[in-house]
């Protein structure tokens, strides 16, 4: 283990580490899957894959995943939200593991919605 | 992967091990691990929550879901609902006493609402385990910033401005201790963490040990970095085992990156800490005590001065601040003296943290600022009183603090007002008590502890309390006169007085604040020999309500001494010779019909 010699060492530790604890401080940006029956028999545990390898290989460390329960629009799953701060909640339907980079990209990281797959907004 | 989207948070204090947690801790790996979650889900152990009535207990993040009482038989239904579907299982959410409402939320729940959490910031946060985690929480940021950007003496005197009061139980200005140790002359000199908590009932130093060890080592190096000291020992008690495996695993850790050992952070600030384990005699928390068994020999206090600050550890100057104290110093130093002084009360600046145990509905851990009132403690975080029962009393500061009563309930929890009141802060235990409970047979039974743990150096302290002790039974067995209860007044001020060290300086407290807040019931054992709490066995008579009485014959049955008569025509009746006062025929009886007198 190398040793800490300035502040400069523990910021970068620190920063390493904040993933080891982001989860439960909650970040900026939330991703919500729905994980209802329907959403799971319409492949949304395959998207929650490809999610959560995106966040990784892009080093997105403040963005946080909550899996959700059925909440009525069945034939439109697998269904995930986007909400950023002080924005209103982006559903997008139909999601398949394809789109799932660029609403990232998009939407996430530059905060333009993925207009073409969105099925619902709630401020 | 390294993306975890959720973190489960499975407490591992000793409370919560002591309910079941390591079996729930497995089963979740086990059940994760099936569901093929456990690449997206982190699992860990965290210290103590301090609601430890409701353990094992388990948090969800992000969502910060506070499970109580989980089984492993739980578990399978907390993936599947919470984790996999992203439903929180209401039915093992903490339920409000008062209004029976389930609360999701970690931060909802009113025993956390109304704390102030400084000392216990990660303890139940992170993994205790892991120096990454502390860092990750601004840990050790507190020691870079003093050994880059602050001198010895600023640091110092940030510590003295914060207005850091000791919260071993005497609270003696922290910045001031440090002060006399900086100044006192010699090129070697020590500091010691005092972790022998031993009051019945206390559990705050070892919480914060086991949940968040490395506040207590970093508090350590800033004292030390303050003090000119290159040296210090922890001492804690071995009936922590938990306590000082995670102390000496932080150790290593802490070594590992080069924060513990020679030229710190490629400074000049060299620090080398080690565990002492002590033998659980509660006169080694006395600090003379302590360091002499630090030095091997038998742990007795000495007459002070000279003061540990002139000639200490091995004669050398040494400062000795308690866990809780040690714990402070870096958040201090990491937000400034002004934070630290602005919570509290005008002389007792901070928070201060409390075991919350005996007759109240949420029993645990609590940190709260300093001027809040008993009452807030007791009816708010504490839920009020078990069964709704009428409150009686509180002991606060173990068996060298007081008891004080139901006119105290708005006293401002803080250094003077305890002590005005007769009782002290103490390191931090808070009995409550409700009418139910015998206030002689209380000063009994804390008397007995500080007896039996007094070392025997001085007179006063071995024969008074002794003595004290013997009239307290005499009293309770139905057998003192008017004449013993003066007895007793009197010896209780000269073992005061004359004691050479705290533990008999404080062992009267007890006796002298229940002889003055309630004085009537040592007065009604005496004089009508009656228990009016019906406490004292010598006192109080089983009898059977011949009216109550079906006539099932269930006492007789269990009666262990076959001391209960009767059958289906004659009513039952308990022969008082040869009762034992068990009480086991009150607990059978369906019909409430045997009672007490």
């Amino acid at each position: 283990m190398p040793k800490i010699t300035s502040l400069e060492d523990l910021r970068k530790i620190k920063e390493q580490a904040r993933d080891l604890t982001a989860a439960r401080s909650g970040g900026k940006v939330k991703i919500i899957i729905g994980m209802g029956t329907c959403g799971i028999a319409a492949g949304a545990r395959e998207i929650m894959t490809a999610v959560l390898e995106e966040l990784d290989k892009r080093g997105l460390r403040d963005v946080v995943v909550e899996t959700t329960g059925c909440i009525g629009m069945c034939q439109k799953e697998p269904l995930l939200d986007v909400i950023r701060p002080g924005e209103p909640r982006i559903t997008y339907g139909n999601v398949r593991v394809e789109d799932v980079p660029m609403i990232i990209a998009e939407h996430v990281v530059n905060g333009r919605v993925v207009e073409e797959k969105v099925v619902g907004r709630t401020e | 992967m390294s993306m975890y989207r959720a973190h489960v948070l499975v407490c591992k204090g000793t409370g919560c091990t002591a309910s079941g947690s390591p079996s729930v801790f497995s089963a979740f790996k086990e059940e994760l691990a099936k569901r093929k979650l456990d690449n997206e889900v982190m699992l860990v152990e965290t210290g103590c929550h301090g609601m430890c009535e409701m353990g094992p207990i388990v948090v969800i993040y992000p969502e910060g879901a506070f499970y109580c009482r989980v089984t492993a038989e739980d578990v399978p239904e907390i993936v599947e609902e919470h984790l996999y579907k992203g439903r929180i299982v209401e039915r093992l959410l903490y339920t409000i006493p008062t209004d029976m409402t389930k609360v999701p939320h970690y931060k909802d729940i009113p025993f956390y609402s109304k704390q102030h959490r400084i000392v216990l910031k990660n303890c139940g946060y992170i993994n205790p385990d892991h120096i990454e985690e502390y860092i990750a929480r601004d840990g050790y940021q507190a020691l870079a910033k003093a050994l880059t950007q602050m001198s010895p003496e600023e640091v110092l005197e940030e510590v003295k401005r914060s207005g850091l009061r000791g919260r071993g139980g005497a609270g003696f200005p922290t910045g001031l201790k440090w002060e006399f140790a900086r100044k006192a002359a010699g090129d070697k000199k020590y500091i010691i963490c005092n972790a022998d908590e031993g009051d019945p009932g206390a559990f705050m130093d070892r919480s914060v040990l086991e949940g968040d060890p490395h506040a207590v080592i970093e508090g350590m190096l800033l004292g030390a970095y303050a003090i000119g000291a290159d040296e210090g020992y922890i001492y804690c008690r071995a009936e922590y085992p938990l306590a000082i495996k995670r102390l000496k695993n932080a150790i290593s850790q802490a070594e590992e990156y080069g924060l513990l050992g020679n030229n710190i952070m490629d400074t000049d600030f060299s620090f080398h800490l080690h565990v002492k384990e002590g033998a659980g005699a509660f006169v080694c928390g006395e600090e003379t005590a302590l360091m002499a068994s630090i030095e091997g020999k038998r742990g007795m206090p000495r007459p002070r001065p000279p003061f540990p600050a002139q000639a200490g550890l091995w004669g050398k100057p040494t400062n000795i601040n308690n866990v809780e104290t040690w714990a402070n110093v870096p958040q201090i130093i990491l937000n400034g003296a002004d934070w630290y002084s602005s919570i509290g009360t005008e002389t007792s600046k901070g928070t201060k943290v409390f075991a919350l145990t005996g007759k109240v509905k949420n029993t645990g851990l609590i940190e709260v600022p300093m001027g809040i009132t008993i009452r807030e403690i007791v009816f708010e975080l504490g839920g009020g009183i078990l069964g709704d029962k009428e409150f009686k009393a509180v002991q606060i500061g173990g068996p060298s603090g007081g008891c004080l009563t139901k006119e105290h309930l708005d006293l401002p929890v803080d250094y003077e007002s305890l002590t005005g009141a007769g009782a002290i802060m103490g390191s931090g235990g808070l009995v409550v008590m409700d009418e139910d409970t015998c206030m002689v047979d209380v000063a009994k039974f804390f008397l007995e502890f500080t007896q039996r743990e007094s070392c025997g150096k001085c007179v006063p302290c071995r024969e008074g309390t002794k003595q004290m002790l013997l009239l307290l039974e005499k009293i309770t067995n139905g057998e003192g006169t008017m004449e013993d209860l003066n007895t007793l007044e009197e010896l209780a001020h000269m073992v005061k007085r004359m004691s050479l060290c705290g533990l008999g300086q404080t062992a009267p407290n007890p006796v002298l604040t229940t002889l003055k807040y309630f004085r009537h019931e040592y007065e009604a054992h005496i004089k009508d020999k009656k228990c009016p709490a019906k406490v004292c066995t010598a006192l109080i008579t089983y009898n059977i309500d011949s009216e109550k009485c079906r006539k099932c014959g269930l006492c007789a049955k269990n009666c262990p001494v076959d001391c209960i008569s009767g059958d289906r025509q004659t009513p039952y009746k308990i022969d008082q010779e040869r009762c034992i006062k068990c009480g086991t025929c009150l607990e059978v009886c369906p019909f409430n019909a045997v009672y007490k007198d």
